[in-house]
């Protein structure tokens, strides 16, 4: 009884809905972009979100969240995927606030939860290290010196990195490259000695770092969880992203699609409107029942991460996988059905196109999830 | 709640003690559906018990009211009773035209008289129906069938052909679309039923690409047919028959879920990849085959949640939403893939007709095969469920 929202949920949607249309238009983005914003999303707005409840609702209310849980995260995912909303909820509140809300002792838990909720801190996820996501392949290491540990090694694809106040950092203590076992998750202070910072623009215009560890000290109290455990943390916290990032796409491509049936209603071609056209007609329908699909996969991934149902992988791993192959057909599609203007940068079409390459990459595209998919069935 | 948790309790202990052994095994081949009818043949005697004791609880038709011979069941009840018949995996007791498609619009559109005389003898299984919409000339197009249907004072007289009439040759009764006014097209239609037995009346079989004949060429020449057979009224029939296409849809829809036939003999997709293909540390040995395994169950569950999520809102008052217009084509087309995989995982062991060399399981793959076909062509094409989202989902213009 799940894939239905109650009236409360209907009501966070609507509201939503309603702050990223006035507050995070696309026009937003645009601006950023253009004006080659430092820091790649609004910190303002930020703060308004957060008082909104948006940071803090996965946080329970002892730390000043609203405790909303992941169905509402998931809403307000979908709108800010329908509006390109630039803005830290993956880094901040999904990776990062939810690896300390699963392993943080309750220090960490007191001073990071209630920072994030609060709309204080923006933190990031230091984890891949190639081109494709690969959570175990990990070659950075943390060698333990007397109270401290010493962090070298290269990330990149660190979503957020260069603004963050603070980064988690996925290091090994033990172990080889490509082992699940020796993976040690670490609390670092960007600001620390050692550690260098590069900003990579990447087609969405949002936010991305490489980031160097050059035998960066850290004290025993920054680690995160247990010594060599934190695979079990992490595969956890990325099911999470993988699923919220899922709901950003589910509203991504719903809006594609909705723009482009009205431009199918507007454009005249061959003395009528060109979505009287079987050709294009079918191609929609076609859209419209994947679409429909993709919205069950996300509400049952919502629900199951609600419910701590023991399917989570699986069923984040089926969401990650479908809303990254529609998202790209139908990015592709939308464009095509603009004709000329599909290639424009006026249009928005292209906007959503590249936001959904970034979408699809962040944390396993269709080939990693189909993968997965079928190992966590045995076959 | 309460009152369900016992409903479900008795209908435990009822089925525990009514469903005969071989009932609760999977069908091996088609020939074991049981379809009921007056000329009924029965391999098995438990198939008849079993519908007999299902029939007489009006369970064969479950939410249909009591005073017809259904179950007079809620919707919640019948779930609860489907979900026990799984749970036991219970053989339906029977599959009828009658009760996926003219039962639901005879409770809808009939009269009283018409509702008493045909629906309970549907629950019992003792006539078998066919279904006489498409002509040679009408298929997707279906409102421009040409069965001619005049009305002689006393009685109907019924001229034309219907094509690919399912079970023609073996069904007692039919209900068929006749042209009662050739001057307009979709107002001068009516729904008339008649016994096949009607002096004029000849079903000619078929043979299918599978190698079976399920269905006919069937000829009306002056077929008598008593007055009071026409349901609704006269030349207002378009609006029954677009309503009981919309039962059929949901019932092929289906489908997409996998049933009869749908390789389950050979441990579903997976285990028959490492059997056919090959195993290597567990995995199927083929990458790629792998990656259309599961292109195709991560569908396939999309496709179970989203019935199941146009089931939720439904009962929870919110219509059954545009997400059911898709059911029909996806649902076909998801099952088509599914087969189009199985031949591949069996590589040549799926292309076997019939005879030694091959098992009996992989015959009927091979044939369910080539029967999926029609999936997405019988009860609207593909091409029309898409035609039906653009215009009346999508709004988009002609
Ligand atoms: C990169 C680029 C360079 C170009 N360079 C030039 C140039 O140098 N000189 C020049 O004159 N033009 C140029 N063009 C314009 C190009 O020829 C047009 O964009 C093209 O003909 C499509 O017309 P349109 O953009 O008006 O799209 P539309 O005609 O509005 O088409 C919109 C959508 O509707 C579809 N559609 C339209 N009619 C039908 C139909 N009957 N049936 C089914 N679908 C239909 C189209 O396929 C498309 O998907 C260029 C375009 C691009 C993108
Ligand atoms: C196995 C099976 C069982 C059947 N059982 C029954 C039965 O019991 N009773 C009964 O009455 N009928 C039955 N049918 C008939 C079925 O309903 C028709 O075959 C179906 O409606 C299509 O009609 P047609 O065969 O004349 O194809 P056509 O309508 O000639 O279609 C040919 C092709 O053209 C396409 N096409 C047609 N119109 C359009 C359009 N407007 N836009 C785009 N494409 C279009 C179709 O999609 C199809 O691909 C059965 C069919 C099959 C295959």
């Amino acid at each position: 009884m799940a894939l239905v929202l109650t009236e409360e949920q209907q009501l966070l949607r609507d509201t939503a809905t309603q702050f990223f249309q006035e507050r995070l238009p696309i026009a937003n983005l645009r601006k950023l972009r253009d004006t080659k914003d430092a820091t790649g999303f609004d910190r303002a707005i930020w703060k308004e979100m957060s008082d909104l409840g948006f940071a803090g609702i996965m946080i329970s209310e002892k730390y000043g969240g609203t405790d909303f849980g992941p169905v509402g995260l998931g809403l307000v995912l979908e709108q800010a995927g329908r509006t390109l909303a630039a803005s830290p909820l993956v880094s901040t509140v999904l990776l990062c606030g939810s690896a300390v809300q699963l392993a943080g002792n309750a220090t960490q838990r007191q001073d990071i939860l209630s920072a994030i909720a609060a709309g204080d801190r923006i933190m990031a996820l230091a984890l891949e290290e190639g081109p494709h996501h690969n959570p175990t392949r990990i070659a950075t290491r943390a060698e333990a010196s007397g109270q401290a540990f010493r962090i070298s090694g290269k990330k990149t694809f660190v979503l957020d990195g260069h603004v963050a106040d603070q980064l988690i950092v996925a290091a090994r203590t033990s172990g080889n490259e490509n082992d699940r076992a020796g993976i040690t998750l670490f609390l670092v202070d960007p600001k620390s000695e050692g550690v260098k910072i590069t900003r990579t623009l990447m087609v969405d215009s949002r936010n991305a770092a490489d980031i160097s560890f050059d035998n960066v000290s850290v004290p025993a109290t920054a680690v995160l969880g247990s010594v060599d455990g934190g695979i079990d943390v992490l595969e956890q916290v990325l099911d999470i992203a993988r699923i919220g990032i899922s709901a950003e796409m589910l509203g991504l491509v719903q809006e594609v699609f909705d723009t482009t049936l009205a431009y199918l209603k507007e454009r005249k071609q061959f003395g009528k409107v060109i979505g009287s056209f079987q050709a294009l007609q079918h191609r929609m329908a076609v859209l419209f029942a994947e679409i429909e699909l993709c919205r069950s996969v996300v509400l049952d991934a919502l629900s199951a991460l609600e419910a701590r149902r023991n399917d989570v992988p699986l069923i984040a791993s089926l969401a990650k996988a479908r809303l990254s192959d529609t998202a790209t057909l139908m990015t592709n599609e939308g464009l095509q059905m603009h004709g000329g203007m599909g290639m424009t940068d006026q249009f928005d079409v292209g906007l959503f196109m590249k936001r959904a390459r970034v979408a699809t990459a962040s944390f396993g595209d269709g080939n990693f999830h189909r993968d997965r998919y079928a190992s966590l069935e045995g076959y | 709640m309460e009152a369900l948790e016992k409903f479900r309790q008795e209908t435990r202990a009822w089925l525990g003690e009514n469903c005969p052994p071989s009932m609760r095994t999977p069908m091996t081949s088609e020939d074991e559906t049981v379809w009921g009818g007056r000329n009924a043949k029965y391999a098995n005697p438990e198939a008849k018990l079993w519908l007999d004791r299902m029939a007489e609880r009006g369970w064969t038709a479950p939410t249909w009211p009591k005073a017809y011979g259904g179950g007079g069941l809620s919707k919640e009840e019948n779930q609860v009773l489907q979900q026990e018949m799984r749970r036991i995996k219970a053989r339906p007791p029977l599959s009828s035209f009658g009760i996926w498609m003219l039962g639901p619009a005879l409770l809808e559109f009939a009269n009283e008289e018409q509702k008493k005389e045909h629906l309970p003898r549907i629950v019992r299984g003792e006539i078998r129906w066919c279904q006489g919409y498409s002509e040679p000339g009408a298929g997707s197009d279906l409102a421009g069938l040409q069965t001619k249907c005049e009305d002689k004072g006393d009685h109907y007289l019924v001229n034309g052909q219907k094509i690919w009439t399912s079970y023609a040759d073996k069904a007692d009764w039919i209900f068929c679309l006749v042209r009662t006014d050739p001057t307009k097209k979709h107002d001068g239609i009516s729904f008339l039923l008649f016994d096949m037995a009607t002096p004029g009346v000849e079903a000619r079989p078929i043979s299918m690409i599978s190698g079976a004949s399920p269905f006919c060429e069937t000829f009306f020449t002056d077929v008598k047919v008593p007055k009071g057979n026409l349901v609704g009224e006269l030349n207002k029939g378009w609006t029954i028959a677009k309503r009981l296409l919309q039962h059929e849809r949901e019932m092929i829809s289906g489908m997409g879920l996998g049933g009869a036939g749908s390789g389950a003999g050979l441990g579903g997709l997976e285990q028959a990849a490492k059997d056919y293909y090959g195993e290597q540390n567990g995995r199927v040995a083929s990458p790629s085959l792998r990656d259309h395994i599961t292109r195709q169950k991560m569908d396939g569950k999309a496709f179970a949640l989203t019935m199941q999520r146009s089931a939720e809102e439904a009962k929870a008052g919110q219509g059954p939403g545009a997400a059911s217009s898709i059911f029909k084509y996806y649902g076909t087309e998801l099952n088509k893939r599914r087969f189009e995989l199985l031949l591949e995982i069996m590589g040549t062991k799926g292309l076997g007709w019939e005879g030694e060399g091959f098992t009996g399981d992989e015959i009927t793959v091979t044939r369910s095969w080539l029967r999926s076909k029609g999936n997405s062509i019988e009860g609207g094409t593909s091409e029309v469920q898409l035609n039906v989202v653009s215009k009346r989902v999508l709004s988009l213009p002609d």
